[in-house]
């Protein structure tokens, strides 16, 4: 029901937003379950979808507004082709997740909850992907990556790059 | 010759190190010499030093070879894996192995035994007794059976989950609700993530028999964004659930109704607090509510509702299968049953393990754990995810329960323990608590959203030497500000880990160090 993986998404349709909508008109505070929708079908939030759920749910341009601001998964524009998350908890902390941190933003140029010039990879840092047990983590387009030293970031990198070339 | 069973976990952390690869090739290299396996994908065992970890069914029960690697299993196959002969991989049958042997799996009897989405898996395992037994019991009797027992809260507060569920049943409304609070945000922990990949419909089972307990006629599962494979598992295995008449308008053909829901989180960790969870399934900001009202009186959409945590309510399947005194006969003080405790971070042997309590800190982290990953001495350990007390090896001695760790101004919470070795510095893991808890403050009250901010400020002028008494002085002022005057546990709880790093290792705090920044 969620993706998490980048891929083909449509242009941005009020139709499309108003079916989404409807789909989820029967369920108790369908809010959130329709923002998740809208972003799986077109890849962030629109901005112009605010005004038109505050008419479709009845609520204030305000509360949605609120609702997509408050939530960091919710963006506000399309990202790049991969979406690669470095956790940065604890338990990732004590096997070396800072050093991966900083070398994540140095290999690709930008900082986290940017992309990268080419489109091809945008890098957010997250706290916990669960799998602290095999740190530090790092999740690649929904697919948790486990044990992942600089070397492995490199080869991950380089594999979603070259997906995004073929 | 009939096909071998050959079982390759689908756990999103065994996943992450290459268990997808290691059946396919177990798939091709089988197929490759003419060898007849059937490939079940089950959970973890929660031994995440050994994934991806096989299992082939002998005669002689199952045994396990681990850790295996995609190119090890043409080796395997010609070593006669599927005979269970020995290869340098060989661990042996899997519950011989010291690890599992030592558990008590009460909660997580079928995590990493079956097929998660199998029916037949499920029932053939014990599955389905629970809310069988519960729908020939009257309300009051499966609460006082929960009571009984002892359960506490998993999630990390410790509350009797009966006293919870006699509150909402002695409600009257004309709608309740349960809800699963499945936001598993706390570094450090993945039982919940485990459980939902591993056994999705014990999740299933427990939330119906909940409705049934408190007269609750919906459901709601909220899990994290970050769990897209709990999610898809648990998804399926509702509709799977639905399919079977297990929940629905006859709950196993009964005349009572339980209609049952997944809602996904959106990235913030404070709605891991009941509160901030009931708003964001109502469709708003994930900001707190003052208690009270509790939520077992006024909850979601302002009715009486149940809000677990996932084990909390995983537990009570077994626990009406087998009875109060089954689960309560386990354990020490008032720290009844078992306890899933989480292995994390810097350690040699990470992964769960289910037990009674009363195990010592020491003893889980050292003997079970195998001491650091790196090696190293351990230095430091933090219990009870990102609010806990780092806790020094001199309080290696402390028994893993609620009272005995409470005593100490520290919390067991929901069992998660994240080793460090000698290399950590204490004052940046005192700022980091400060700084997480100003990234998700959720901005409704002073002492949080505020003083998390200040409090990095004042920890960077400690290390750096400005002003030092001054500031140390400011700064425990501060955090018995956000003790004594926040709204919920986020700030709370954030002067934990500061104070006790600061109490347990001051020379991390000295002048001398470079500022970190």
């Amino acid at each position: 029901m969620v993706s998490r993986t980048a891929g083909p998404h449509a242009d941005w349709s009020e139709d499309r937003a108003l079916e989404i909508v409807e789909k989820h008109a029967g369920e108790r505070g369908p809010l959130m379950p329709v923002l998740h929708e809208m972003q799986d079908v077109f890849g962030y939030v629109d901005p112009r979808a605010v005004g038109v759920l505050a008419e479709a749910l009845n609520l204030s341009r305000a509360d949605v507004h609120g609702v997509v601001s408050f939530y960091k998964d919710f963006r506000t524009e399309l990202p790049g082709s991969s979406v690669i998350r470095v956790c940065r908890g604890e338990a990732c902390q004590s096997m070396g997740a800072e050093q991966l941190a900083r070398h994540a933003r140095a290999h690709l140029g930008v900082d986290f909850g940017s992309t990268t010039c080419d489109d091809a990879i945008t890098l957010e840092q997250v706290f916990c992907l669960g799998n602290c047990a095999l740190s530090p983590a790092v999740m690649v387009d929904g697919r948790l990556k486990g044990r992942v030293d600089e070397a492995r970031f490199d080869d991950l990198v380089a594999e979603v790059r070259s997906q995004a070339l073929r | 010759m009939s096909a071998v069973s050959v079982f390759v976990p689908l756990d999103s952390a065994a996943r992450s190190v290459g268990a997808d690869e290691v059946a396919d090739a177990v798939v091709h290299e089988a197929a490759r010499r003419g060898l007849q396996v059937q490939l079940v994908r089950n959970g973890s065992r929660g031994m995440f030093w050994l994934e991806p970890l096989v299992e082939v069914a002998t005669a002689d029960g199952r045994v396990a070879y681990g850790p295996v690697k995609a190119k090890d299993v043409g080796e395997l196959l010609d070593a006669g894996m599927l005979d269970g002969s020995r290869h340098r991989l060989f661990l042996g049958e899997t519950e011989e192995i010291a690890h599992l042997k030592r558990q008590t799996r009460f909660t997580f009897a079928r995590v990493g035994v079956i097929d998660p989405l199998s029916v037949t898996d499920y029932e053939a395992n014990g599955g389905l007794a629970g809310l069988r037994r519960a729908l020939e019991m009257t309300p009051q009797e499966i609460v006082t059976e929960v009571t009984e027992s002892g359960l506490r809260g998993r999630g990390g507060a410790g509350f009797p989950t009966g006293v919870k569920w006699q509150t909402v049943l002695d409600a009257s409304a004309d709608l309740k609700f349960i809800a699963c609070n499945a936001d598993e945000g706390d570094s450090g922990t993945f039982a919940d993530r485990m459980l939902m990949e591993g056994d999705p419909f014990l999740l299933v089972e427990a939330m119906a028999i909940a409705g049934l307990a408190v007269g609750a006629s919906e459901g709601y599962i909220y899990v994290r964004s970050e769990y897209p494979d709990a999610i898809s598992t648990m998804s399926a295995a509702i509709d799977i659930a639905y399919l079977h008449g297990w929940v629905g308008p006859s709950v196993l053909g009964s005349d009572r109704a339980f209609e049952l829901y997944l809602r996904v989180g959106a990235g913030a960790y404070i709605c891991g607090e009941e509160t901030a969870m009931l708003e964001s399934l109502e469709g708003r900001r994930g900001m707190i509510r003052a208690k009270p009202p509790l939520p077992a009186i006024a909850g979601l959409f302002g009715r009486p509702t149940v809000v677990n945590n996932v084990l909390s309510l995983a537990t009570v399947p077994p626990i009406l299968a087998q009875g109060a005194a089954a689960f309560r006969g386990l354990g020490v003080g008032r720290s009844r049953g078992t306890q899933v405790f989480q292995l994390a971070g810097n350690v040699k042997h990470g992964g769960i393990l289910e037990t009674a309590f009363g195990l010592s800190l020491g003893e889980l982290v050292e003997e079970v754990g195998g001491g650091t990953a790196s090696g190293r001495p351990v230095r430091a350990v933090q219990v009870g995810g990102p609010l806990g007390a780092y806790l020094p090896t001199s309080r290696f001695d402390l028994p893993m329960d609620y009272e005995a760790f409470a005593a100490v101004g520290a919390m067991v919470g929901h069992g998660g323990v994240v080793v460090f070795d000698d290399t950590v510095d204490m004052s940046r893991q005192a700022r980091f608590a400060m700084e997480f808890c100003a990234e998700e403050s959720c901005g409704k009250c002073t002492p949080c959203r505020l003083g998390s901010v200040r409090g990095v400020e004042v920890i960077d002028r400690i290390v750096a030497g400005i002003d030092r008494e001054a500031n140390l002085e400011l700064l425990e002022d501060l955090c018995e500000t956000m003790v004594d005057a926040s709204l919920c546990a986020m700030g709370g709880l954030t002067p934990f880990p500061v104070r006790s790093a600061l109490q347990h290792f001051p020379e991390d705090f000295e002048p001398t160090k470079a500022v970190p920044l």
